[in-house]
């Protein structure tokens, strides 16, 4: 959905992981509200209308298994596309490789 | 048994528990409520320390480099390192080293040069794989992953599942059907991750929610005949050989982390009033720290009394698998009862009380679940037929 100031203020405040992409659907970052987050979804997602501004989308995802998913759904878009999204090369994440079936 | 610590264990539990909390407790409040890494600068400063102190490498052999402490120091160094947010399966964040994978040690000098040696140096990293879909406790039935011989090498097919650090590993230790249904057909391989035919599957996510495991899977996965580890049709034995003596510090990181709730449980009830008067003057509550101590003491005796055991070099498989069942299952009541005496504080991520809750359960499970460890007692009080 849009990443707008209606969307993002109907959000929860739960953990959970989101992703960032822009227009045309290309994936721009993959992050989570964690246990510090203040405000956890919402407030994460606050800030990226934030710092964007209009013109890019996003999706969540409710979790407590915010620290896997994340490096799940980082894993299977390397998998995908042979590197992370943009937002997420400085992460210093330590990614392993997967073969989804 | 004497449990009067000697010299030499009082410096080092006094050493480990003032490491715990100088070095360990204070980087937790910049980390996530449920991360299991340190940030990787803290980390290597941190490996230094260990390493000056002695004590890097504490599950390594003496005669592979480890410092060779005998398994009743080792336990009460567990107790002490699991005593934080991430103690229970990330005691210290790793800074005192892993263990290698045990198997190893049993393998062939050739073998040991190209995987243990550079696990031991940490260039390379091994995952251990077991379990399958169709079953882990009974590993002798479960394994359906078959391996056929082809000229000078092995060609296995089949799946495995809750493995941990199988997408990030070089290399695993896998076991194979490779002949008859039982114990007898199981052969014990060395698989390289990069192998073509080696696929990660999926990420299974659990309890443990800073840490995954995941799924494996062999297709046509070509090992050369020099990665059998042991005798073909001999792996059930490697894969046996070190469980009994591995549930005994797997249960002395559950008493630390029911210490840590006890004296969490303690100091709340000291401290929070109710309807005029401090937590500590209810009989109620007062109850349940006695129980809590209870079940501390009692896990914390046997297992000093398996690990002293096993350092006397006697039978002590009963006495492994009845403290790790007590251990397990103590610490999570205690852990528990501690949560009721927090009230609401302990249901949330301000304290780390929820996430050993939740991590606990696993133990229960973990390294043979309790009912396995009831079978094991009961083969060897009353005798192998009634099995």
């Amino acid at each position: 959905m849009a990443l707008d100031p209606a969307n993002v203020a109907r959000l929860g405040g739960q953990l959970g992981v989101y992703e960032v992409a822009d227009g045309e659907g290309r994936v721009a970052l993959i992050a989570y509200a964690g246990g510090r987050s203040p405000f956890g979804l919402r407030g994460e997602l606050e800030s990226q209308l934030a710092q964007r501004g209009a013109g890019w989308q996003f999706r969540v995802e409710v979790t407590m298994a915010y620290l896997t998913r994340w490096r799940e759904l980082l894993m299977v878009h390397v998998a995908d596309h042979g590197g992370p999204p943009p937002g997420n090369i400085d992460d210093g994440a330590v990614l392993g490789r997967m073969s989804p079936a | 048994m004497d449990l009067q610590l000697s010299d030499e264990q009082t410096m080092l539990v006094e050493s480990v528990r003032r490491f715990v909390v100088d070095e360990i407790v204070p980087l937790e409040t910049g980390l996530d409520p449920d991360a299991d890494e340190l940030d990787p600068a803290d980390r290597d400063r941190l490996v230094a320390k260990v390493r000056a102190m002695g004590l890097y490498g504490l599950d390594i052999p003496a005669e592979f480099g480890g410092p060779g402490i005998d398994l009743v120091t080792r336990c009460l160094l567990a107790v002490e390192m699991s005593q934080h947010r991430a103690g229970l399966y990330a005691p210290c964040y790793g800074v005192f080293g892993g263990a290698g994978l045990a198997q190893l040690y049993d393998a062939n000098d050739d073998q040991k040069q190209r995987y243990l040696y550079p696990l031991l140096r940490g260039e390379r990293e091994g995952f251990f794989a077991l379990t399958e879909p169709s079953g882990g406790s009974d590993p002798a039935r479960a394994i359906r992953t078959t391996a056929y011989r082809d000229g000078d090498e092995w060609v296995l097919n089949g799946t495995k599942l809750y493995i941990s650090g199988a997408d990030r590993a070089d290399f695993g230790i896998t076991f194979a059907r490779t002949g008859d249904a039982g114990r007898e057909g199981i052969t014990c391989f060395i698989v390289d991750a990069d192998a073509p035919g080696f696929h990660v599957r999926r990420v299974v996510h659990s309890l443990r929610s800073a840490h995954y495991a995941t799924e494996i899977e062999y297709d046509n996965l070509r090992v050369p005949h020099r990665n059998v580890v042991g005798e073909v049709n001999g792996g059930f034995q490697i894969a046996n050989d070190r469980l009994s003596r591995n549930r005994i510090p797997y249960a002395a990181g559950c008493i630390g982390v029911a210490v840590k709730a006890q004296e969490m449980a303690i100091a709340w009830a000291r401290e929070r009033e109710t309807f005029g008067a401090p937590l500590a003057t209810r009989q109620a509550v007062q109850w349940m720290i006695v129980d809590n101590e209870i079940d501390i003491r009692q896990a914390r005796w046997l297992t000093l009394d398996a690990a002293a055991r096993a350092d006397r070099g006697e039978p002590f498989r009963t006495a492994a698998a009845m403290a790790k069942l007590v251990a397990t299952e103590a610490a999570g009541r205690v852990v528990d009862r501690s949560m009721q005496i927090h009230g609401g504080a302990g249901m949330t991520k301000d304290l780390p009380l929820e996430r050993w809750y939740r991590e606990l359960r696993i133990r229960r499970i973990g390294e043979g679940p309790s009912e396995v460890q009831r079978i094991i007692m009961a083969r060897d009080l009353i005798g192998g037929s009634f099995k």
